[in-house]
């Protein structure tokens, strides 16, 4: 059977060229970028040109560009070596439907004296910017607000909150874990001055992040060590992984506009038609600032665990924010942040595309998800009597 | 990834006795929409008062559609008697097993039976309600119920006991009277699972232990209170005598005893020293920031 694999914000398939490029790198170009010797030094060239490639892609200096483990690694690091470098300050501002990398990192701090203030978002997943503003205060060190919800696609107005953030003499640090490869971005124009990235979200291996760092950003190590990273974050650099990121960026950036116009068709057809053929099912989510691959769907009545084994039958990858795929009794954070009624909460289902994806694949799926959903909905107590 | 048995997949994936019985001797009810599952069985008995036929509809995950499936399998044939005997364990055994966090799927069949047997002893007019004193108010989980989990599958934790019945699950504020139940219960028991030995057995100085009971507090306690709307703060320590007072919800909250006795003192027992015990700063909890309007 065939994988259908639409659950790309999860992660992504290692683009065969970033496969291709990386490979030297293991058995045979192994030398550790710090060595003196030139079987070392030249993977330290190679580093180099991929933080270029990278640099390309995001608008800005490579030297604004750290290296890390992960995508909530880079998040750890920006909101705790803030508060490292302004110790007088005590508060931070997020939002409720941050991913757990950054959500978490900011509940704890609660626990060691931190005032932390959650602003929400309304029904469809738009933050309430005059909150936000009206939360700025003079003890505020920094300001994290994700680019685009993974769940849900809901792009945030991020340059204009930057804007906001740092005409106050405020750190603002965004998680665009979502958002790269999908959004232009041009970091030397912006006011942004902390940016997450995480490579297996864009077609990179797993286990490679980058903390984007503005030139004049205040920032305390958060890795202590080697000299790596210009002394910000030690530890040897996983050198395929950041290699093959840089290939990525480098496709990203080739393909940018006619790959996402193409994902944006095959989103919105499948979109259309589900929501065409089964009766009582909405989109979560704002559907005037989405990302282009992402469509979270509510469907009435049934339970999303149940809808997603369905859909694995079928060789069809997808998630849900019910509360049975997490494992937690309660459904997704982000959804309640928004409102959605539990029973929606409960049926909803996220499709994320990439290019790798097909028409075929969505008309193959267009087919079947009326097939589970009416399946589904035969045993379910809730769905009301025909008349 | 859940990993189930081929027997929970092929129920959910061709489940058997679907739909409602017209006319049914007994209707069960169980769940609800926001709780995330819900159970609706029915059955008829044949002359004999044995189960002639049994059919189920269910909203949930793929576990609660095949506990739901076997469930109707299981009692058909039984005489009532027999099925008020049907115990989850068996429900659950039966698929072969469940994962732990999906036991309450197995919970919720029985539940659903018993609701439909007791339909049929009042002649149809008696609905499912909930007996006993509400525990867990975010999943409407009663005292009798947490109980019966506890003896008929000899829990031990109160993790179990929210795998088993959900109780806890939430926000998390009950998770001290549910070790109370469990200790009542299963006495020394439950005492050799919960209670830890304290990491820093030696002597500690005043400021150390003040220092570690604050973060125990700060990393153990609060995120509980929290969810409730409610918050915990360090007065004083004499000895081992700690002195906290309450904020917000929990201040008013009738459960206050229970939260301070089971979840402060059990936890500063087992971080920080089991001979600490905790003692409430009344005056300080009436506050001005404590009044809501």
């Amino acid at each position: 059977m065939k994988t259908i694999y639409f659950d790309n914000n999860a992660t992504t398939k290692v683009a065969d060229e970033v496969l291709e490029e990386i490979k030297p790198y293991f058995c045979k170009l192994y030398g550790n970028p710090s060595s003196m010797h030139n079987f070392g030094g030249q993977v330290g060239i190679k580093i180099r040109e991929a933080r270029e490639k990278i640099a390309v892609l995001l608008g800005c200096d490579p030297s604004e560009i750290i290296f890390t483990g992960c995508g909530t690694e880079s998040d750890n690091a920006a909101i705790k070596g803030t508060l490292a470098a302004y110790p007088d300050k005590h508060k931070v501002i997020t939002t409720r439907v941050e991913h757990p990398a950054v959500l978490s990192v900011c509940r704890d701090l609660e626990n060691h004296g931190y005032t932390v203030v959650e602003i929400p978002v309304d029904r469809k997943g738009r933050l309430n910017i005059d909150q936000l503003a009206e939360s700025l205060t003079e003890d505020t060190a920094i300001v994290t607000v994700m680019y685009a919800n993974n769940e849900t696609g809901t792009i945030f107005p991020i340059e204009k909150i930057a804007e906001m953030v740092t005409g106050k003499g405020i750190v603002f640090h965004t998680d665009a874990v979502q958002a790269v490869g999908k959004i232009p971005l041009n970091l030397s124009k912006s006011a942004i001055d902390l940016l997450s990235i995480s490579g297996h979200k864009l077609h990179a291996p797993k286990g490679v992040g980058i903390l984007y760092v503005r030139k004049g950003t205040r920032l305390a190590p958060f890795m202590l060590g080697g000299h790596q990273e210009s002394g910000r974050r030690a530890g040897t650099e996983n050198v395929p992984g950041i290699i093959g990121l840089g290939r990525a960026c480098e496709l990203a950036m080739q393909n940018f506009s006619e790959e996402n116009k193409k994902v944006r068709q095959l989103r919105d057809k499948l979109e259309k038609s589900i929501l065409e053929k089964c009766p009582d099912c909405m989109v979560n989510g704002d559907p005037e600032n989405r990302l282009p691959n992402t469509s979270n769907i509510s469907f009435e009545f049934i339970e999303g665990e149940a809808i997603l084994l369905m859909l694995d039958k079928f060789g069809i990858c997808a998630s849900s924010g019910s509360a049975c795929t997490s494992g937690s009794l309660e459904p997704s954070h982000v959804l309640r942040a928004m409102g959605v009624p539990f029973t929606a909460a409960h049926g909803s289902i996220r499709f994320s595309l990439s290019r790798y994806n097909t028409e075929k694949e969505v008309d193959y799926t267009i087919e079947k998800i009326p097939e589970i959903v009416n399946k589904l909905r035969k045993l379910s107590p809730f769905v009301p009597k025909q008349t | 990834m859940w990993e189930y048995t081929d027997k929970v997949k092929d129920h959910f994936f061709n489940p058997h006795n679907v739909g409602e019985i017209e006319n049914p001797d007994g209707v069960g009810e169980v769940g609800s929409l926001a709780c995330g599952d819900a159970l609706k069985l029915t059955f008829k008995l044949d002359k004999d008062g044995r189960i002639a036929d049994a059919k189920f509809k269910t909203f949930g995950c793929a576990s609660a559609i095949a506990t739901s499936s076997v469930l109707t399998e299981i009692i058909k044939g039984m005489t009532l008697e027999e099925a008020a005997k049907v115990t989850n364990k068996d429900i659950a055994d039966y698929l072969g097993g469940l994962p732990e966090q999906k036991m309450h799927c197995s919970v919720m069949g029985k539940e659903a039976l018993e609701a439909a047997i007791e339909n049929y002893h009042t002649g149809g007019k008696k609905k499912h309600e909930l007996k006993g004193k509400v525990v867990c108010t975010c999943f409407g989980v009663t005292e009798d119920e947490i109980e019966r989990v506890i003896r008929e599958n000899d829990l031990t934790t109160v993790e179990q006991v929210t795998n088993y019945c959900k109780a806890g699950g939430g926000c998390g504020g009950c998770r001290g009277e549910i070790e109370k139940i469990i200790k009542n219960i299963q006495g020394d028991k439950a005492g050799q699972v919960t209670e830890t030995q304290p990491r820093w057995a030696g002597k500690l100085t005043n400021i150390q232990k003040i220092q570690m009971i604050q973060q125990t507090i700060n990393e153990q306690i609060r995120p509980a209170l929290r969810e409730h709307g409610g918050d915990i703060e360090l007065i004083d320590v004499e000895g081992d005598k700690v002195i906290v007072a309450f904020r917000g919800m929990c201040a008013q909250c009738k459960l206050t005893e229970f939260t301070m006795k089971d979840v402060v003192e059990t936890k500063l027992r087992e971080f920080v020293s089991d001979k600490l015990f905790v003692e409430e700063d009344k005056d300080s909890t009436q506050q001005p920031h404590n009044h809501r309007g």
